[in-house]
Protein backbone atom coordinates (compact mmCIF):
# COMPACT_ATOMS: atom_id res chain seq x y z
CA UNK A 1 0.00 0.00 0.00
CA UNK A 2 1.26 3.41 -0.96
CA UNK A 3 0.21 6.59 0.80
CA UNK A 4 -0.45 9.38 -1.62
CA UNK A 5 -1.94 12.75 -0.79
CA UNK A 6 -4.71 14.32 -2.79
CA UNK A 7 -2.13 16.79 -4.09
CA UNK A 8 -0.42 13.85 -5.81
CA UNK A 9 -3.53 12.01 -6.94
CA UNK A 10 -5.55 14.81 -8.51
CA UNK A 11 -2.83 16.06 -10.90
CA UNK A 12 -2.09 12.45 -11.87
CA UNK A 13 -5.73 11.86 -12.77
CA UNK A 14 -6.06 15.20 -14.56
CA UNK A 15 -3.03 14.42 -16.68
CA UNK A 16 -4.57 11.06 -17.56
CA UNK A 17 -7.78 12.84 -18.55
CA UNK A 18 -5.82 14.42 -21.43
CA UNK A 19 -5.63 10.97 -23.01
CA UNK A 20 -9.37 10.56 -22.60
CA UNK A 21 -9.84 13.85 -24.43
CA UNK A 22 -7.34 12.92 -27.13
CA UNK A 23 -9.03 9.57 -27.73
CA UNK A 24 -12.44 11.28 -27.86
CA UNK A 25 -11.10 13.77 -30.39
CA UNK A 26 -9.63 11.02 -32.58
CA UNK A 27 -12.86 9.05 -32.44
CA UNK A 28 -14.97 12.11 -33.21
CA UNK A 29 -12.91 13.27 -36.18
CA UNK A 30 -12.66 9.70 -37.51
CA UNK A 31 -16.33 9.06 -36.84
CA UNK A 32 -17.44 12.27 -38.53
CA UNK A 33 -15.39 11.39 -41.61
CA UNK A 34 -16.74 7.86 -41.66
CA UNK A 35 -20.30 9.01 -41.19
CA UNK A 36 -19.99 11.54 -44.02
CA UNK A 37 -18.71 8.84 -46.37
CA UNK A 38 -21.53 6.49 -45.30
CA UNK A 39 -24.12 9.19 -45.94
CA UNK A 40 -22.70 10.10 -49.35
CA UNK A 41 -22.86 6.43 -50.25
CA UNK A 42 -26.38 6.11 -48.91
CA UNK A 43 -27.80 9.08 -50.81
CA UNK A 44 -25.53 8.79 -53.84
CA UNK A 45 -26.38 5.14 -54.53
CA UNK A 46 -29.68 4.57 -52.72
CA UNK A 47 -30.02 0.92 -53.76
CA UNK A 48 -26.70 -0.63 -52.75
CA UNK A 49 -25.54 2.13 -50.41
CA UNK A 50 -28.85 2.29 -48.59
CA UNK A 51 -28.80 -1.39 -47.70
CA UNK A 52 -25.08 -1.49 -46.95
CA UNK A 53 -25.07 1.56 -44.69
CA UNK A 54 -28.10 0.46 -42.71
CA UNK A 55 -26.50 -2.98 -42.25
CA UNK A 56 -23.34 -1.29 -41.00
CA UNK A 57 -25.33 0.86 -38.58
CA UNK A 58 -27.37 -2.12 -37.32
CA UNK A 59 -24.21 -4.13 -36.78
CA UNK A 60 -22.42 -1.50 -34.72
CA UNK A 61 -25.48 -0.40 -32.78
CA UNK A 62 -26.47 -3.99 -32.04
CA UNK A 63 -23.20 -5.26 -30.56
CA UNK A 64 -21.30 -4.23 -27.43
CA UNK A 65 -18.56 -1.66 -27.96
CA UNK A 66 -16.32 -3.74 -25.67
CA UNK A 67 -16.44 -6.64 -28.12
CA UNK A 68 -15.86 -4.36 -31.11
CA UNK A 69 -12.77 -3.20 -29.27
CA UNK A 70 -11.63 -6.77 -28.62
CA UNK A 71 -12.16 -7.71 -32.27
CA UNK A 72 -9.93 -4.86 -33.43
CA UNK A 73 -7.36 -5.51 -30.72
CA UNK A 74 -7.12 -9.26 -31.36
CA UNK A 75 -8.15 -9.30 -35.01
CA UNK A 76 -5.73 -6.85 -36.62
CA UNK A 77 -2.64 -8.74 -35.42
CA UNK A 78 -3.97 -11.77 -37.35
CA UNK A 79 -3.72 -9.66 -40.50
CA UNK A 80 -0.13 -8.92 -39.60
CA UNK A 81 -0.84 -5.43 -38.24
CA UNK A 82 0.43 -4.90 -34.72
CA UNK A 83 -1.75 -2.35 -32.95
CA UNK A 84 -1.04 -0.37 -29.82
CA UNK A 85 -3.90 -0.03 -27.32
CA UNK A 86 -4.37 3.59 -28.46
CA UNK A 87 -4.59 2.59 -32.13
CA UNK A 88 -7.00 -0.27 -31.37
CA UNK A 89 -9.22 1.96 -29.28
CA UNK A 90 -9.04 4.73 -31.88
CA UNK A 91 -10.06 2.40 -34.70
CA UNK A 92 -12.85 0.69 -32.75
CA UNK A 93 -14.29 3.98 -31.50
CA UNK A 94 -14.06 5.46 -35.01
CA UNK A 95 -16.14 2.60 -36.44
CA UNK A 96 -18.57 2.90 -33.55
CA UNK A 97 -18.91 6.68 -33.86
CA UNK A 98 -19.33 6.43 -37.65
CA UNK A 99 -22.39 4.24 -37.16
CA UNK A 100 -24.04 6.47 -34.56
CA UNK A 101 -23.24 9.75 -36.33
CA UNK A 102 -24.44 8.35 -39.66
CA UNK A 103 -27.73 7.41 -38.01
CA UNK A 104 -28.12 10.83 -36.35
CA UNK A 105 -27.21 12.76 -39.47
CA UNK A 106 -29.38 10.57 -41.68
CA UNK A 107 -32.34 11.79 -39.64
CA UNK A 108 -31.22 15.37 -40.21
CA UNK A 109 -30.85 14.92 -43.98
CA UNK A 110 -34.23 13.16 -44.17
CA UNK A 111 -35.78 16.13 -42.37
CA UNK A 112 -35.02 18.36 -45.39
CA UNK A 113 -38.21 18.64 -47.47
CA UNK A 114 -38.27 16.62 -50.69
CA UNK A 115 -38.85 19.85 -52.63
CA UNK A 116 -35.31 21.02 -51.87
CA UNK A 117 -33.91 17.98 -53.71
CA UNK A 118 -36.34 18.43 -56.60
CA UNK A 119 -35.74 22.16 -56.92
CA UNK A 120 -31.97 21.84 -56.92
CA UNK A 121 -32.15 18.96 -59.39
CA UNK A 122 -34.33 21.04 -61.68
CA UNK A 123 -31.63 23.73 -61.59
CA UNK A 124 -29.30 21.15 -63.12
CA UNK A 125 -27.23 20.44 -60.01
CA UNK A 126 -25.62 17.04 -59.76
CA UNK A 127 -25.64 14.97 -56.56
CA UNK A 128 -22.50 16.40 -54.99
CA UNK A 129 -23.43 20.00 -55.79
CA UNK A 130 -26.91 19.44 -54.33
CA UNK A 131 -25.37 18.02 -51.17
CA UNK A 132 -22.73 20.72 -50.88
CA UNK A 133 -24.87 23.80 -51.51
CA UNK A 134 -28.46 22.86 -50.71
CA UNK A 135 -28.92 19.85 -48.46
CA UNK A 136 -25.94 19.84 -46.10
CA UNK A 137 -26.02 23.52 -45.08
CA UNK A 138 -29.64 23.10 -44.01
CA UNK A 139 -29.22 19.75 -42.29
CA UNK A 140 -26.02 20.81 -40.51
CA UNK A 141 -28.00 23.38 -38.61
CA UNK A 142 -30.38 20.85 -37.10
CA UNK A 143 -27.57 18.31 -36.66
CA UNK A 144 -25.55 20.31 -34.15
CA UNK A 145 -27.50 19.67 -30.89
CA UNK A 146 -27.79 15.87 -31.27
CA UNK A 147 -24.15 15.68 -32.39
CA UNK A 148 -23.00 17.48 -29.25
CA UNK A 149 -25.22 15.10 -27.27
CA UNK A 150 -23.52 12.14 -28.92
CA UNK A 151 -20.12 13.58 -27.98
CA UNK A 152 -21.05 12.94 -24.35
CA UNK A 153 -21.76 9.30 -25.15
CA UNK A 154 -18.49 9.02 -27.07
CA UNK A 155 -16.43 10.60 -24.30
CA UNK A 156 -17.91 8.15 -21.80
CA UNK A 157 -17.28 5.25 -24.17
CA UNK A 158 -13.55 5.95 -24.23
CA UNK A 159 -13.47 4.54 -20.68
CA UNK A 160 -13.64 1.07 -22.23
CA UNK A 161 -10.16 1.60 -23.72
CA UNK A 162 -8.88 1.03 -20.19
CA UNK A 163 -9.76 -2.66 -20.58
CA UNK A 164 -7.28 -3.17 -23.43
CA UNK A 165 -4.66 -1.37 -21.38
CA UNK A 166 -4.77 2.16 -22.76
CA UNK A 167 -3.71 4.50 -19.97
CA UNK A 168 -6.56 6.99 -19.94
CA UNK A 169 -8.54 8.31 -17.00
CA UNK A 170 -10.30 5.10 -15.92
CA UNK A 171 -7.14 3.00 -16.17
CA UNK A 172 -5.12 5.55 -14.21
CA UNK A 173 -7.87 5.52 -11.61
CA UNK A 174 -7.58 1.73 -11.37
CA UNK A 175 -3.81 1.97 -10.95
CA UNK A 176 -4.04 4.56 -8.19
CA UNK A 177 -6.91 2.74 -6.48
CA UNK A 178 -4.92 -0.47 -6.44
CA UNK A 179 -1.86 1.28 -5.04
CA UNK A 180 -3.57 3.31 -2.33
CA UNK A 181 -6.46 1.02 -1.35
CA UNK A 182 -8.81 3.98 -1.45
CA UNK A 183 -11.20 2.91 -4.22
CA UNK A 184 -14.12 4.93 -2.87
CA UNK A 185 -12.19 8.19 -3.04
CA UNK A 186 -10.38 7.43 -6.31
CA UNK A 187 -13.36 6.20 -8.32
CA UNK A 188 -15.38 9.08 -6.88
CA UNK A 189 -12.75 11.51 -8.19
CA UNK A 190 -12.60 9.76 -11.56
CA UNK A 191 -16.37 10.01 -11.87
CA UNK A 192 -16.25 13.70 -10.97
CA UNK A 193 -13.61 14.40 -13.64
CA UNK A 194 -15.74 12.63 -16.25
CA UNK A 195 -18.71 14.62 -15.04
CA UNK A 196 -16.75 17.86 -15.37
CA UNK A 197 -15.94 17.00 -19.00
CA UNK A 198 -19.39 15.73 -19.98
CA UNK A 199 -21.78 18.02 -18.17
CA UNK A 200 -20.85 21.20 -20.10
CA UNK A 201 -21.49 19.29 -23.34
CA UNK A 202 -24.86 18.05 -22.05
CA UNK A 203 -25.88 21.57 -21.09
CA UNK A 204 -24.54 22.94 -24.38
CA UNK A 205 -26.56 20.45 -26.38
CA UNK A 206 -29.70 21.34 -24.44
CA UNK A 207 -29.20 25.10 -24.89
CA UNK A 208 -28.56 24.70 -28.63
CA UNK A 209 -31.69 22.62 -28.98
CA UNK A 210 -33.83 25.16 -27.17
CA UNK A 211 -32.39 28.01 -29.20
CA UNK A 212 -33.16 26.14 -32.41
CA UNK A 213 -36.74 25.46 -31.39
CA UNK A 214 -37.25 29.18 -30.78
CA UNK A 215 -35.72 30.23 -34.07
CA UNK A 216 -38.09 28.06 -36.05
CA UNK B 1 -0.57 -15.18 -43.85
CA UNK B 2 -0.37 -18.49 -42.09
CA UNK B 3 -3.40 -18.01 -39.89
CA UNK B 4 -6.22 -20.49 -40.18
CA UNK B 5 -9.50 -19.77 -38.52
CA UNK B 6 -10.67 -22.44 -36.14
CA UNK B 7 -14.09 -22.13 -34.57
CA UNK B 8 -14.01 -25.49 -32.78
CA UNK B 9 -13.39 -23.65 -29.50
CA UNK B 10 -16.93 -22.26 -29.79
CA UNK B 11 -18.72 -25.54 -30.38
CA UNK B 12 -16.74 -27.26 -27.63
CA UNK B 13 -17.71 -24.64 -25.08
CA UNK B 14 -21.30 -24.09 -26.02
CA UNK B 15 -22.45 -24.86 -22.46
CA UNK B 16 -20.25 -22.13 -21.03
CA UNK B 17 -21.57 -19.63 -23.58
CA UNK B 18 -25.18 -20.55 -22.90
CA UNK B 19 -24.65 -20.10 -19.18
CA UNK B 20 -23.06 -16.71 -19.84
CA UNK B 21 -25.85 -15.63 -22.16
CA UNK B 22 -28.40 -16.69 -19.54
CA UNK B 23 -26.66 -14.57 -16.93
CA UNK B 24 -26.55 -11.55 -19.26
CA UNK B 25 -30.27 -11.92 -19.92
CA UNK B 26 -30.96 -12.41 -16.19
CA UNK B 27 -29.07 -9.25 -15.28
CA UNK B 28 -30.86 -7.32 -17.99
CA UNK B 29 -34.24 -8.62 -16.80
CA UNK B 30 -33.53 -7.51 -13.22
CA UNK B 31 -32.30 -4.09 -14.36
CA UNK B 32 -35.26 -3.65 -16.72
CA UNK B 33 -37.92 -4.66 -14.19
CA UNK B 34 -36.62 -2.77 -11.18
CA UNK B 35 -35.37 0.07 -13.38
CA UNK B 36 -38.75 0.63 -15.03
CA UNK B 37 -40.57 0.73 -11.68
CA UNK B 38 -38.03 3.22 -10.33
CA UNK B 39 -38.14 5.25 -13.55
CA UNK B 40 -41.89 5.72 -13.25
CA UNK B 41 -41.57 6.71 -9.60
CA UNK B 42 -38.65 8.98 -10.40
CA UNK B 43 -40.43 10.67 -13.29
CA UNK B 44 -43.50 11.32 -11.13
CA UNK B 45 -41.24 12.70 -8.39
CA UNK B 46 -39.40 14.91 -10.90
CA UNK B 47 -42.71 16.35 -12.16
CA UNK B 48 -44.88 16.67 -9.08
CA UNK B 49 -42.65 15.98 -6.07
CA UNK B 50 -41.65 18.56 -3.47
CA UNK B 51 -38.76 20.86 -4.39
CA UNK B 52 -36.06 18.96 -2.50
CA UNK B 53 -37.04 15.64 -4.05
CA UNK B 54 -37.10 17.15 -7.54
CA UNK B 55 -33.58 18.46 -6.98
CA UNK B 56 -32.33 15.07 -5.77
CA UNK B 57 -33.80 13.31 -8.82
CA UNK B 58 -32.26 15.96 -11.08
CA UNK B 59 -28.79 15.57 -9.56
CA UNK B 60 -29.05 11.78 -9.74
CA UNK B 61 -30.04 11.81 -13.40
CA UNK B 62 -27.28 14.23 -14.39
CA UNK B 63 -24.59 12.45 -12.37
CA UNK B 64 -25.35 9.06 -13.86
CA UNK B 65 -25.87 10.26 -17.42
CA UNK B 66 -22.58 12.15 -17.45
CA UNK B 67 -20.27 9.43 -16.12
CA UNK B 68 -19.21 6.15 -17.78
CA UNK B 69 -20.99 2.94 -16.77
CA UNK B 70 -17.70 1.18 -16.06
CA UNK B 71 -16.73 3.85 -13.52
CA UNK B 72 -20.14 3.51 -11.83
CA UNK B 73 -19.61 -0.24 -11.67
CA UNK B 74 -16.10 0.10 -10.20
CA UNK B 75 -17.37 2.65 -7.70
CA UNK B 76 -20.09 0.28 -6.52
CA UNK B 77 -18.02 -2.90 -6.55
CA UNK B 78 -14.67 -1.60 -5.25
CA UNK B 79 -15.67 1.63 -3.54
CA UNK B 80 -18.77 0.77 -1.51
CA UNK B 81 -17.12 -1.98 0.59
CA UNK B 82 -15.02 0.71 2.29
CA UNK B 83 -18.32 2.12 3.58
CA UNK B 84 -19.19 -1.33 4.90
CA UNK B 85 -21.52 -2.22 2.01
CA UNK B 86 -20.21 -5.57 0.75
CA UNK B 87 -21.75 -6.81 -2.49
CA UNK B 88 -21.03 -9.88 -4.56
CA UNK B 89 -19.98 -9.22 -8.14
CA UNK B 90 -23.43 -10.22 -9.37
CA UNK B 91 -25.21 -7.92 -6.91
CA UNK B 92 -22.89 -5.05 -7.79
CA UNK B 93 -23.51 -5.60 -11.51
CA UNK B 94 -27.29 -5.79 -11.07
CA UNK B 95 -27.25 -2.65 -8.91
CA UNK B 96 -25.03 -0.70 -11.32
CA UNK B 97 -27.16 -1.67 -14.32
CA UNK B 98 -30.37 -0.76 -12.49
CA UNK B 99 -29.01 2.60 -11.35
CA UNK B 100 -27.78 3.35 -14.86
CA UNK B 101 -30.98 2.33 -16.63
CA UNK B 102 -33.15 4.22 -14.13
CA UNK B 103 -31.38 7.52 -14.84
CA UNK B 104 -32.17 7.26 -18.56
CA UNK B 105 -35.59 5.76 -17.86
CA UNK B 106 -36.65 8.72 -15.71
CA UNK B 107 -35.95 11.16 -18.54
CA UNK B 108 -37.76 8.99 -21.08
CA UNK B 109 -40.86 8.38 -18.92
CA UNK B 110 -40.97 12.06 -18.01
CA UNK B 111 -41.00 13.02 -21.68
CA UNK B 112 -43.86 10.54 -22.15
CA UNK B 113 -45.90 12.00 -19.30
CA UNK B 114 -45.37 15.50 -20.66
CA UNK B 115 -46.64 14.33 -24.04
CA UNK B 116 -50.02 13.32 -22.60
CA UNK B 117 -52.46 16.23 -23.00
CA UNK B 118 -53.20 17.86 -19.61
CA UNK B 119 -56.91 17.47 -20.35
CA UNK B 120 -56.61 13.75 -19.62
CA UNK B 121 -55.48 14.44 -16.09
CA UNK B 122 -58.04 17.17 -15.57
CA UNK B 123 -60.80 14.94 -16.88
CA UNK B 124 -59.77 12.28 -14.37
CA UNK B 125 -59.93 14.82 -11.54
CA UNK B 126 -63.26 16.16 -12.79
CA UNK B 127 -64.69 12.64 -12.57
CA UNK B 128 -63.58 12.49 -8.95
CA UNK B 129 -60.88 9.89 -9.54
CA UNK B 130 -58.10 10.09 -6.95
CA UNK B 131 -54.88 11.72 -8.25
CA UNK B 132 -52.87 8.52 -7.79
CA UNK B 133 -55.48 6.46 -9.69
CA UNK B 134 -55.64 9.11 -12.40
CA UNK B 135 -51.89 8.80 -12.78
CA UNK B 136 -51.79 4.99 -12.79
CA UNK B 137 -54.86 4.26 -14.92
CA UNK B 138 -55.17 7.27 -17.21
CA UNK B 139 -51.91 9.19 -17.65
CA UNK B 140 -49.29 6.43 -17.29
CA UNK B 141 -50.60 3.95 -19.93
CA UNK B 142 -50.73 6.71 -22.53
CA UNK B 143 -47.32 8.04 -21.52
CA UNK B 144 -45.66 4.63 -21.73
CA UNK B 145 -47.32 3.93 -25.08
CA UNK B 146 -45.72 7.09 -26.52
CA UNK B 147 -42.18 6.39 -25.30
CA UNK B 148 -42.28 2.58 -25.52
CA UNK B 149 -39.80 2.41 -28.46
CA UNK B 150 -37.32 4.61 -26.60
CA UNK B 151 -37.63 2.44 -23.49
CA UNK B 152 -37.01 -0.70 -25.54
CA UNK B 153 -33.89 0.88 -27.08
CA UNK B 154 -32.62 1.83 -23.66
CA UNK B 155 -33.10 -1.71 -22.31
CA UNK B 156 -31.24 -3.13 -25.32
CA UNK B 157 -28.43 -0.61 -24.76
CA UNK B 158 -28.25 -1.69 -21.11
CA UNK B 159 -27.96 -5.32 -22.22
CA UNK B 160 -25.12 -4.46 -24.61
CA UNK B 161 -23.33 -2.28 -22.06
CA UNK B 162 -23.53 -5.11 -19.53
CA UNK B 163 -20.60 -6.73 -21.38
CA UNK B 164 -18.47 -4.56 -19.10
CA UNK B 165 -19.55 -6.43 -15.94
CA UNK B 166 -17.21 -9.24 -17.00
CA UNK B 167 -14.49 -6.91 -15.70
CA UNK B 168 -15.55 -7.51 -12.09
CA UNK B 169 -15.68 -11.27 -12.72
CA UNK B 170 -19.42 -11.66 -13.20
CA UNK B 171 -19.67 -14.82 -15.31
CA UNK B 172 -21.71 -13.25 -18.09
CA UNK B 173 -21.41 -13.88 -21.82
CA UNK B 174 -18.28 -11.73 -22.28
CA UNK B 175 -16.68 -13.43 -19.28
CA UNK B 176 -17.34 -16.80 -20.92
CA UNK B 177 -15.59 -15.46 -24.03
CA UNK B 178 -12.62 -14.28 -21.95
CA UNK B 179 -12.39 -17.72 -20.37
CA UNK B 180 -12.57 -19.59 -23.67
CA UNK B 181 -10.00 -17.40 -25.39
CA UNK B 182 -7.54 -17.73 -22.51
CA UNK B 183 -7.87 -21.52 -22.65
CA UNK B 184 -7.76 -21.96 -26.41
CA UNK B 185 -5.77 -18.90 -27.59
CA UNK B 186 -8.49 -18.36 -30.21
CA UNK B 187 -9.24 -14.79 -29.20
CA UNK B 188 -10.55 -13.51 -32.52
CA UNK B 189 -12.82 -16.45 -33.29
CA UNK B 190 -14.22 -16.45 -29.77
CA UNK B 191 -14.96 -12.74 -29.64
CA UNK B 192 -16.34 -12.81 -33.17
CA UNK B 193 -18.79 -15.60 -32.31
CA UNK B 194 -19.80 -13.91 -29.06
CA UNK B 195 -20.31 -10.58 -30.84
CA UNK B 196 -22.73 -12.36 -33.17
CA UNK B 197 -24.52 -13.88 -30.16
CA UNK B 198 -24.95 -10.40 -28.70
CA UNK B 199 -26.26 -9.15 -32.04
CA UNK B 200 -28.75 -12.02 -32.14
CA UNK B 201 -29.86 -11.31 -28.59
CA UNK B 202 -30.29 -7.60 -29.32
CA UNK B 203 -32.36 -8.28 -32.46
CA UNK B 204 -34.45 -10.92 -30.70
CA UNK B 205 -35.11 -8.66 -27.72
CA UNK B 206 -36.16 -5.79 -29.96
CA UNK B 207 -38.46 -8.07 -31.97
CA UNK B 208 -40.09 -9.57 -28.86
CA UNK B 209 -40.59 -6.20 -27.19
CA UNK B 210 -42.05 -4.68 -30.34
CA UNK B 211 -44.46 -7.60 -30.68
CA UNK B 212 -45.45 -7.29 -27.05
CA UNK B 213 -45.81 -3.54 -27.52
CA UNK B 214 -48.27 -3.97 -30.37
CA UNK B 215 -50.40 -6.20 -28.13
CA UNK B 216 -50.11 -4.03 -25.04
CA UNK B 217 -50.73 -0.68 -26.60
CA UNK B 218 -53.21 -1.58 -29.31
CA UNK B 219 -55.42 1.47 -29.78
CA UNK B 220 -53.67 3.57 -27.13
CA UNK B 221 -51.65 5.67 -29.55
Amino acid sequence: MVTLSLADIIPFLLLAARWTLLLSAIAFVGGATGATLLLLWRYGAPKVGGVATSLYIQLFQGTPLLLQLFLVFFGLPLLGVEVSPLAAAGIALTCYASAFLAEIWRGCVDAIPRGQWDASASLGMNFLTQMRYVILPQSLKIAVPPTVGFLVQLLKSTALASIVGFNELTRSGQIVANATFQPFLIYGLVALIYFAMCYPLTVGSRVLERRMRISR
Amino acid sequence: MGYEFDFSAISENIGLLLHGAGLTIGLTAIAATVGMALSIGGAAAALWGPGWLRRIVGVYVELIRNTPFIVQLFFIFFGLPSLGVKLTAFEAAALAMTINLTAYGIEIVRAGIEAVPPGQREAGFALGIAPISTFIYIVLPQAIAVVYPALVSQIVITMLESAVVSQVAVTDLTHAADLIQSRTYRAFETYFAVTLIYLGMALLMRWLFNRAGRQLFAGKR
